[in-house]
């Protein structure tokens, strides 16, 4: 398993050979409440670190999920469009947002760890 | 998520037991929602029954022997006509016709009456009911209650259960079972069901009493505002407000007819030039197509772009099973099929029907 990095708008990515997955954690999920629909991220759109990649929908409202980095957009979770709940019941797993590759893997060191995350969440 | 400049309801400290997530509205921290979350709370309630912990609403009584005629000033209502335990819904009109607060009003006795009125207004609505009571023979009681709804298809069951005496009550009636107690057999839900304003201590006792049957539960205002979208009823400060007329709402219907045409209450030219001018917009449901809801606020366009309205309420409609929303369109676009329309959402059109309303059918108690 490699190492889980968070940003303080409450999302995690994993990094695989240069592609970065990225998805909310369990917090933001829960605050969030039941997803109803989740907007699909573009493929192939280059995005900056803080651009809205993804737009999920609650039943109340939608929220924007920031990209944590830059990088390149190279694929979107299709089993979202059928079952936007997975963000809800698996939003560490099944229920990820989006791929991109990185363009630069030193933005990484930026981010929190899982014991920094804790922390931030109080 | 606790605004510190908002009220706090009596009943918090069972709201923040029942793990209960607050949210600011209409100066009121409201439990949004409890850990079953808004979709299981929204479909609860259509299942069996809904507890909803109202308080931020305002009661005022309205007594004296000019009681029903200040009324009829104050609305377009013929509250002398009314009998007693009959609820109406009923508007403060400014003098363009203007929706200020829609409000409920019931009959309690030969010269008193019961104003359900909403939160957010409810300062506004004292102050307007004083000053129009200034020239009526009338007694103006602003009431500090707990007000608990308990709406969906067992509510009467379970009050029946819970040995509360529900007095015979249909649909839009109310009366005050007991000192200081008031009932009426309404909401906001579309489903059948009760609202009950209370003394504090009463209150706690009743849903200390209504929690331990396993067929109510606490649902919080998120689903509050699903299931009244569902139900095709407006929200002020959202569906309806000081700049729409009941035309344009589409609410003539809580207007009886003869008071329409010669009816003295504030507003009464101006909704009869309305009338006459007949509604230049319409609120109507509206259906978008696929998944992504739309939230109030979107404008609608057609074909060519051209605006032809907006979105005044959206989400998602967990009974429904796809995003429902209300809004306001031009009045030669107003019925289904009419014309296809788009509501922007961040920089892409999403196709949206007009939609009969409601999205679920009403399941009043009618006798």
């Amino acid at each position: 398993m490699s190492k889980t990095y968070y940003t303080e708008d409450h999302e995690w990515l994993t990094v695989d050979g240069g592609v970065a997955t990225v998805g909310i954690t369990e917090y933001a999920q829960e605050q969030l409440g039941d997803i109803v629909f989740v907007e699909a991220a573009e493929v192939g759109k280059q995005i900056k670190k803080g651009d809205t990649a993804v737009v999920v929908e609650s039943v109340k409202a939608a929220s924007d999920v920031y990209a944590p980095v830059d990088g390149e957009i190279v694929e979107a979770n299709d089993a979202l469009s059928s079952d936007p709940a997975l963000v809800n019941s698996a939003a560490t797993g099944n229920g990820w947002l989006w791929k991109m590759k990185l363009a630069d893997e030193g933005q990484l060191i930026g981010l929190m760890d899982e014991a920094a995350y804790k922390t931030h969440i109080g | 998520m606790t605004d510190i400049s908002a009220r706090d309801l009596p009943l918090k400290d069972i709201h923040l037991a029942a793990g209960a997530k607050f949210g600011p509205f209409a100066g009121w921290n409201m439990p949004l929602t409890y850990p079953a979350g808004v979709m299981k709370e929204h479909l609860h309630t259509r299942e069996h029954v809904g507890l909803f912990d109202i308080s931020h609403m305002k009661l005022f009584v309205v007594s004296g022997s000019g009681a029903a005629a200040m009324l009829a000033k104050a609305c377009p209502i013929d509250a002398a006509a009314m009998p007693i335990r009959q609820s109406k819904l009923s508007f403060f009109l400014n003098d363009n016709a203007g929706i200020m607060d829609d409000l409920i009003i019931t009959r309690l006795g030969d010269e008193r009456f019961m104003v359900v009125a909403n939160a957010g207004n409810a300062v506004a609505d004292e102050a307007h009911l004083r000053a129009v009571s200034a020239n009526f023979n009338v007694v103006l009681e602003p009431l500090d209650r707990v007000f608990i709804a308990i709406q969906g298809p067992e509510a009467a069951a379970v009050l029946a259960d819970a040995g509360i005496d529900t007095g015979g009550l249909v649909f839009m009636n109310g009366f005050e079972p007991r000192a200081n107690w008031f009932m009426s057999r309404s909401g906001y839900t579309g489903e059948d069901g009760f609202e009950i304003g209370l003394p504090e201590a009463d209150a706690r006792a009743l849903v200390e009493k209504l929690v331990t049957d396993e067929r109510a539960q606490w649902i919080g205002l998120a689903a509050r505002d699903s299931l009244r979208l569902e139900a095709g009823l407006c929200l002020h400060g959202n569906d309806i407000d000081a700049s729409t007329n009941p035309v344009n709402a589409a609410l003539l219907w809580a207007i009886p007819k003869e008071l329409r045409e010669t009816g003295t209450f504030i507003g009464a030219d101006a909704l009869r030039a309305a009338i006459a001018a007949g509604a230049t917009e319409k609120r109507v449901g509206l259906k978008p197509e696929g998944r992504q809801p739309v939230r109030g606020g979107a404008p609608l366009v057609d074909d060519d772009g051209n605006s032809v309205g907006r979105v005044t309420s959206g989400g998602f409609g967990p009974s429904a099973t796809h995003p429902v929303a209300m809004g306001y369109v031009r009045a030669d676009l107003a019925k289904p099929g009419a014309a296809k329309l788009f509501a922007e959402v961040r920089g892409s059109r999403i196709p949206v029907e007009v939609a009969p309303l409601p999205f679920t059918q009403h399941r009043y108690f009618k006798g």
